[in-house]
């Protein structure tokens, strides 16, 4: 479908950002003012508590990545950006749905479930929610193995990701380096 | 030593050297204009918040210090935003203080409260809001770091009614520590060589010269170059001056209403050694047909502007003064090594160009009054290194294009804004920057009647600028597109030559005030408005409404594509 070919647009920027008041409005309302699509977004602190990650997955088809990283260092809380293409980083996502499963319905969900080795983590007597972990495709065809059931209700965290740990020479594109 | 937080921001300026800021007191700030009064520090009461902010701005344009401007909370703080978004678009480092409600009630809608660090995020380069009097001086410290460095710019800070009123330690920090924050300032070494090889190599180079030669005091450095490497420089709205307009290499502005042989020049060029510019769309029309043939090398201190509009063939990121230093000693080893491709043709072409295509324009002798007459009347008789301050519309690119530049910071106007009513309010801060030089105002009736009351501060402060108004009754590049693309419907452009009597208003703001109706009056009017030097002078000059600025490349055509005026366009003229 669409989504394959939108996928390829797709860039994930890491961003080191001072843990400061306000650094989430700066950098969305950058992305605002530049015209730079967001497709997901997930802030995180980091294990120093100066700093925050984020993690920006970026529609380079709205602009080029180029652009979005240079403008996106031109910020004063902006440490360091590096730029994963999908192949180098490792990236998760965590979605909860809440799928409608009256009695009958309700052994075909568990199965669905247990063969995306979901997690069910609530449950009524005619819906249950589920969580579902892994890469972001993993969950777009959970939600569309659901779907005829009835989708009460679904969220998604936003991708995460981390580069992956090079056994070979670091193919990493730190877009600039943090310096003392 | 203690401190009250109004006590350390003053004394935290006045560290940073600050003389003079402009500003207008209220509710928030009030603790911070307390210490004020015993400051070194000269305060200029404007009349509007928006002309503190142009004035900090023409201060900063004819000082390269930083200019100050010190406001209050709310309304104030909105007022300051145009003058924010205005420095911000042509880097100009600007100060902004602005007073905040107490931090303690701070989301309430307080009175006078506004989100000013939010309103103000997308228009400057950075701020801050004080949730600590402790941090004053380490923030005032960064502020005007970030302002003056890298790409200048516009800084805000926010401060808090009861934070100014805290107590705390009086410390004067060693150093600024900004992690996130270093800009480049010397250039790539082999992106240097490559950028002197490809100068060396060219046919037909053009120096594409922007403001960024002025913000890095580089116009000594670029004449240098430009010499040795016997190249042609254009220079841009924001870059005027920065090369003198009398050498015999400087064709003078490109773009929009550029002259003919600016505009081609860049066209027709194998290499454009881009210094400081932008690659702004009133200086390349469509930019897939601009300058097409040519390889492009581009300093910027700014990476962000490296391949944002063109992709640079050599991107060197860095200080142009750095970089051109640099790039001079690169040529001239390159020259040393191999001889240069013969380039007698392609300045021949540039010369004809230049003799066939001169800016005209016809003043009748008893015919009405031509304002670009008049700019050259100024111009004529005004010493050398006159301070020349615009608005934004067509009197603006008549003065760009006619007067002679041949100092660097003596052109100030709002370029990337196009900011109407800029010229009064930063006519007098330039005026304050270099108060032994004469600064002329060169505005249109639409743009005076916007920001003229900041005449009344110039009266009381005794800032005796000098305001050519224009006046041809018109909001006058409005009815010029009306007149050529909207097919002559002229809508909601006029404004009436008499409402106001822009004399009496002159006179009522303790301004001598002067008329002038007819060519034969324009000189002696202002040689008398040359010898008053004790208050400010206002002449209405009453201009040809239908005068209009030529040569024109409509919004969004190729630059090939240059309409020429009547009196030289056979085919269009009439």
């Amino acid at each position: 479908m669409s989504r394959m070919s939108a996928e390829e647009h797709h860039h994930i920027l890491t961003v080191h950002v001072e843990n400061k008041a306000g650094v989430l409005s700066r950098v969305a309302g950058l992305f605002s003012r530049r015209g730079f699509n967001i497709v997901s977004l997930a802030v995180s602190p980091t294990d120093d508590e100066r700093f925050s990650r984020m993690t920006i997955v970026v529609d380079a088809e709205s602009s080029p990545v180029e652009q979005i990283v240079k403008q996106l260092n031109k910020l004063i809380p902006v440490i360091k950006i590096t730029e994963l293409a999908s192949e180098e980083g490792v990236e998760r996502e965590l979605m909860l749905v809440t799928v409608r499963a009256t009695a009958e319905a309700r052994s075909h969900v568990t199965e669905l479930t247990a063969i995306f080795e979901a997690k069910i983590v609530d449950v009524g007597f005619d819906a249950m929610t589920i969580m579902v972990a892994g890469e972001p495709d993993r969950l777009d065809a959970f939600s569309e193995l659901v779907r005829p059931f009835g989708i009460v209700e679904l969220q998604r965290t936003g991708r995460i990701a981390l580069p992956r740990i090079a056994r070979q020479p670091v193919k990493l594109r730190a877009v600039r380096t943090a310096r003392a | 030593m203690k401190l009250t937080g109004a006590q350390a921001l003053i004394k935290s300026l006045e560290m940073e050297q600050v003389e003079v800021m402009f500003g207008l007191p209220g509710g928030a700030i009030l603790p911070v204009y307390d210490p004020l009064i015993d400051s070194s520090i000269r305060h200029i009461l404007v009349r509007h918040e928006q002309g503190a902010g142009h004035m900090a701005s023409g201060y900063a344009h004819a000082t390269g210090r930083p200019g100050v401007a010190m406001v209050t909370s709310g309304p104030a703080a909105t007022n300051i935003v145009t003058p924010l978004c205005d420095a911000y678009m042509d880097s100009i480092p600007i100060v902004a203080i602005t007073g905040q409600v107490p931090y303690s009630v701070i989301g309430t809608d307080a009175f006078q409260e506004c989100d000013t660090v939010g309103i103000t995020m997308p228009v400057t380069k950075h701020n801050w809001l004080i949730t600590d009097a402790n941090d004053i001086p380490q923030i005032i410290r960064e502020a005007f770091h970030v302002a003056t460095t890298g790409r200048p710019g516009p800084v805000l800070v926010d401060v808090p009614k009861d934070i100014a009123n805290q107590e705390m330690d009086w410390y004067w920090p060693e150093k600024v520590d900004l992690p996130g924050y270093k800009p480049t300032v010397k250039g790539h070494p082999k992106q240097i060589k490559d950028a002197a090889r490809l100068i060396n190599e060219s046919k037909r180079p053009v120096i594409y010269a922007g403001g960024g030669i002025l913000k890095a005091r580089a116009a000594e450095a670029l004449r240098e170059l430009a010499e040795l490497a016997d190249v042609h420089v254009v220079t841009t709205l924001m870059a005027r001056g920065c090369f003198p307009d009398d050498h015999p290499l400087c064709l003078g502005m490109p773009g929009m209403h550029g002259n003919y042989t600016a505009i081609t020049a860049l066209q027709r060029a194998d290499l454009l050694i881009t210094l400081g510019a932008r690659f702004d769309d009133r200086v390349t029309g469509k930019v897939s047909a601009f300058a097409p043939d040519a390889k492009v090398i581009h300093v910027d201190i700014d990476p962000a502007e490296q391949g944002k509009v063109r992709r640079p063939d050599v991107p060197i990121v860095g200080d142009c003064r750095v970089v051109i230093e640099e790039l001079i000693k690169a040529v001239r080893s390159e020259q040393s090594k191999h001889a240069k491709p013969d380039q007698t043709e392609w300045h021949a072409q540039v010369n004809t160009w230049r003799h066939e295509h001169p800016l005209t324009y016809e003043q009748e002798e008893d015919g009405p009054l031509k304002p670009q007459f008049c700019i050259e009347a100024l111009r004529d008789n005004t010493p050398d290194d006159t301070i020349v301050v615009s608005g934004v519309g067509q009197h603006q690119m008549w003065s760009s294009q006619l007067w002679h530049f041949n100092h660097p910071y003596t052109w100030i106007n709002s370029g990337g804004l196009g900011t109407m009513g800029y010229a009064v309010p930063a006519s007098i801060g330039a005026k304050v920057g270099m108060p032994d030089r004469t600064v002329w105002a060169i505005d249109g009736d639409g743009c005076f009647q916007m920001t003229a009351q900041e005449l009344v501060t110039a009266t009381a402060e005794r800032i005796p600028v000098k305001v050519a108004i224009l006046n041809n009754a018109y909001l006058g590049m409005v009815r010029q597109w009306q007149e050529l693309f909207y097919g002559e419907r002229y809508s909601e452009v006029y404004l009436s030559p008499d409402l106001p009597d822009y004399v009496k208003w002159a006179e009522a703001m303790g301004c001598v005030g002067m008329r002038v109706d007819t060519p034969e009056d324009v000189v002696p009017t202002i040689e008398k408005a040359n010898e008053i030097n004790d208050r400010p002078v206002v002449i209405d000059f009453r201009t040809d409404y239908r005068e209009k600025v030529y040569p024109m490349v409509a919004a969004g055509s190729s630059n090939d594509d240059v309409i020429l005026g009547p009196s030289t366009d056979k085919a269009g003229g009439r």
